[in-house]
């Protein structure tokens, strides 16, 4: 199997430590990994503020880098949504890369199914339940909906040596990133941010996770401008962590 | 980079104690809607039932209004339809002076909102008694709902009972209140005492049920097959409205339409489980002919429901059946409160009816949308709500109300995104020369900074990580 490995943009710049973990999960369970270099973005950004039709043209080159693959697994749940639901609207048309994009926890939970990791991570984690990963890429089973509960982030963070998992009250309300949200509506996003991150210090958890850095990093930024004590990490970096 | 909510929201936010209340309660009623939704097996499958009822239903309006103006009229109701609010407010204006109407006692109706009737009466020098408590509190204080089920939700007790006192509506019920409770007045007027203060609403609207000349209900469901309407309220106001005045008018959207008894079934065991958190409102009212003696006038409004028919995008808008549950679970609209909208109807279906009512006087609230889509997995019908707004934001350029810096961001990244070569530079720039890259522009701009700390760009990129490194170690 031959996965190609999509960093999104601000994980490329930001947290590239999130690719390399997820590059080295995916190595440690014997998948051939490639990261073709001519990638950059998933369109989300422009489309978030109204210009979805500037990305029409990074959408055609996503599918050309990416159809060679048997999957496209990358460590963003919102960046994975956009391009799995967004890219064919975009472009008018089925997208062969596409219809194979997945986070990794999806990935790992539902293709390679992993069943037991290496991981050590003797801490008690506050998991975020990212938007779009619970209510587009369905990750976990949406509060609003009358259906059974499942958690696949859970299910892999179970595997994971000493450690412990906890979740927010509210498990899966929105923290107010929202891409240019935040900058349009400041005052909002940080207020949810905060309330979001109060209900993830008060479970006593050392560290917030999640499958989506940008969650992570608008809740990072509002913890450091309140001098906030929690720490924050991704998914990907706890189970890559004996590794 | 603000735009109209933002300005407004901005405010409210502020008011920390405030927000927390008005967050707290909506959250309430979204915690006991989930419990309601988690107690009924079936729930998703209603849901289902549901879309599929309103979207068959609007999609053969023509022959369903027919049937159902056809049996009304075989009921003994007198039918009138109206292309628009103008039409709308003539009618029943006209239906008014023909019976020579001095007060009318009027049941909640967000369509006569929608139409500005209560304007339009008074303009006409006929008195307009609201019957819904919190309607009346709101009328009486001269402002506008904030939420569509719960509209004087953000009044306190205390504002109720300065308000009443204005009005003297203390003074002439309070003691017979008092007395009904066993209290003392001055104590439980000191107090802003709840029931007293309902108790007094009640005695001073019942002597308004009794001096009116005509009851007006909205409809929350119109029955094709039987020509009835029915109306869901937890006061018993609309029954009150229609029980005494000789003249019953209701008004009624056109997309308020369902076949049948077994459709209205689906619906009255979704609409009060998923607005308020109830089993069932308390009065579920079927008004299908006039009380003998008496008139019965149902007013079917279009005002703009045939275009949204013929709206590609938006035409599901016409399922909503107005629970409210959208702006329960809105994050946003729960921190922004119900005014920081600029349209009467708040929250992900206002955004949406707002721009579908009129564009260049709305465009402003499409920011209020974080796109977490909570809005779409609560809406009892399935409207597509988030993606609506999704949607909306497309279109905000040709329409000339883009925000010139958002598009300026948005083609500069257009710019780095489409050339891998810039893109990978700029990265590698960044951290050296400490330089934004525009993508992430935003990031640095001040409105975030006075709630974030910048993050911190990483020494070196996935990029530059793979091309050092990485990439032979995938070849191994």
């Amino acid at each position: 199997m031959k996965v190609g490995l999509f960093i999104p943009c601000y994980v490329d710049a930001l947290y590239p430590e999130v690719g390399v973990s997820a590059y080295k999960l995916l190595r440690s369970l014997g998948i051939e990994v490639d990261y073709p270099e001519k990638q950059t973005c998933c369109g989300q950004p422009m489309g978030n503020a109204g210009f979805q039709g500037k990305s029409e043209h990074l959408v055609k080159s996503f599918d050309e880098l990416f159809s060679g693959y048997d999957y496209v697994v990358a460590p963003s749940a919102s960046c994975t949504a956009y391009v799995r639901f967004f890219h064919p609207r975009i472009a008018g048309h089925e997208c062969e890369a596409a219809g194979k994009t997945v986070d990794l926890v999806e990935f790992l939970h539902d293709i390679v199914q992993v069943k037991s990791l290496p991981a050590k991570f003797p801490h008690k984690v506050s998991l975020h339940n990212s938007c779009h990963g619970v209510r587009e890429l369905g990750l976990s089973s949406p509060t609003e909906r009358n259906i059974p509960a499942f958690n696949k982030i859970k299910d892999l963070l179970k595997l994971v040596e000493g450690i412990t998992v906890v979740e927010p009250e509210r498990p899966d309300e929105c923290c107010g990133f929202g891409g240019m949200f935040s900058v349009e509506e400041t005052g909002v996003s940080a207020k949810m941010g905060l309330d979001k991150l109060k209900r993830h210090i008060a479970t006593g958890a050392e560290y917030v996770t999640g499958p989506d850095s940008s969650c992570l990093m608008h809740m990072q930024g509002i913890a450091a401008k309140q001098q906030l004590p929690v720490k924050f990490i991704h998914v990907a970096q706890i189970l890559s962590s004996g590794l | 980079m603000s735009t109209q909510h933002a300005k407004k929201a901005n405010e409210f936010v502020k008011l920390t104690d405030v927000v927390d209340r008005h967050d707290a309660t909506f959250w309430a009623v979204r915690s006991k809607r989930d419990r309601m939704a988690h107690e009924v097996p079936e729930w998703e499958d209603l849901r289902a039932a549901a879309d599929m009822i309103k979207k068959h239903t609007v999609t053969h309006l023509a022959d369903y209004l027919g049937r159902f103006a056809e049996n009304a009229r075989r009921n003994g109701v007198q039918v009138h339809w109206a292309k628009d609010a103008a039409e709308y407010n003539a009618i029943v204006l006209d239906i008014l002076r023909k019976h020579d109407v001095k007060k009318v006692v009027k049941s909640k109706s967000m369509l006569t909102e929608e139409c500005g009737l209560n304007d339009s009466l008074m303009a006409n020098g006929i008195d307009v008694v609201e019957t819904d408590l919190g309607e009346r509190i709101l009328q009486l204080l001269g402002v506008p709902p904030s939420h569509i089920v719960m509209p004087a939700i953000h009044i306190t007790r205390e504002q109720v009972l300065e308000c009443f006192r204005g009005h003297g509506i203390i003074e002439k019920n309070g003691r017979q209140a008092a007395d009904s409770m066993g209290g003392d007045l001055k104590t439980l007027e000191a107090e802003a005492d709840p029931t007293f203060l309902t108790r007094c609403a009640r005695y001073h609207l019942r002597d308004n049920f009794m001096t009116a000349d005509c009851g007006m209900t909205g409809a929350n469901f119109g029955i094709a097959d039987t020509g009835e309407v029915v109306v869901c309220t937890n006061e018993g106001n609309a029954d009150m409205s229609t029980s005494i005045p000789p003249l019953h008018v209701v008004s009624m959207g056109i997309e308020k339409l369902i076949p049948d008894y077994k459709s209205m079934a689906v619906f009255q065991r979704l609409l009060a489980r998923n607005g308020t958190g109830q089993p069932t409102t308390v009065y579920t009212s079927h008004f299908r002919k006039p009380r003998p003696g008496t008139e019965m006038h149902i007013i079917l409004v279009d005002n703009g429901r045939s275009d949204i028919l013929g709206n590609a995008d938006h035409w599901q808008t016409l399922k909503c059946m107005r629970c409210g549950a959208c702006m329960n679970t809105c994050p946003v609209y729960r921190r922004s409160g119900g005014y920081s909208y600029s349209y009467f109807i708040p929250g992900p279906i206002g955004i949406n009816l707002g721009m579908l009512r009129d564009s260049d006087s709305h465009y402003g609230n499409c920011s209020a949308c974080s796109l977490c889509c909570s809005c779409d997995n609560v809406c009892p019908v399935k409207v597509d709500l988030s993606t609506q707004i999704y949607k909306w934001r497309q279109q905000l350029d040709s329409m000339h109300h883009a925000d010139p810096m958002k598009k300026t961001i948005s083609e500069g990244m257009k710019v780095l995104f489409d050339h891998p070569g810039l893109y990978t530079s700029a990265l590698r720039m960044a951290p050296v020369a400490n330089v934004v890259p525009s993508w992430l522009a935003g990031l640095a701009m001040k409105p975030w900074c006075e709630g974030h700390d910048m993050p911190v760009f990483a020494k070196k990129s996935f990029h530059q990580l793979w091309k050092n490194g990485l990439k032979e170690d995938s070849q191994k």
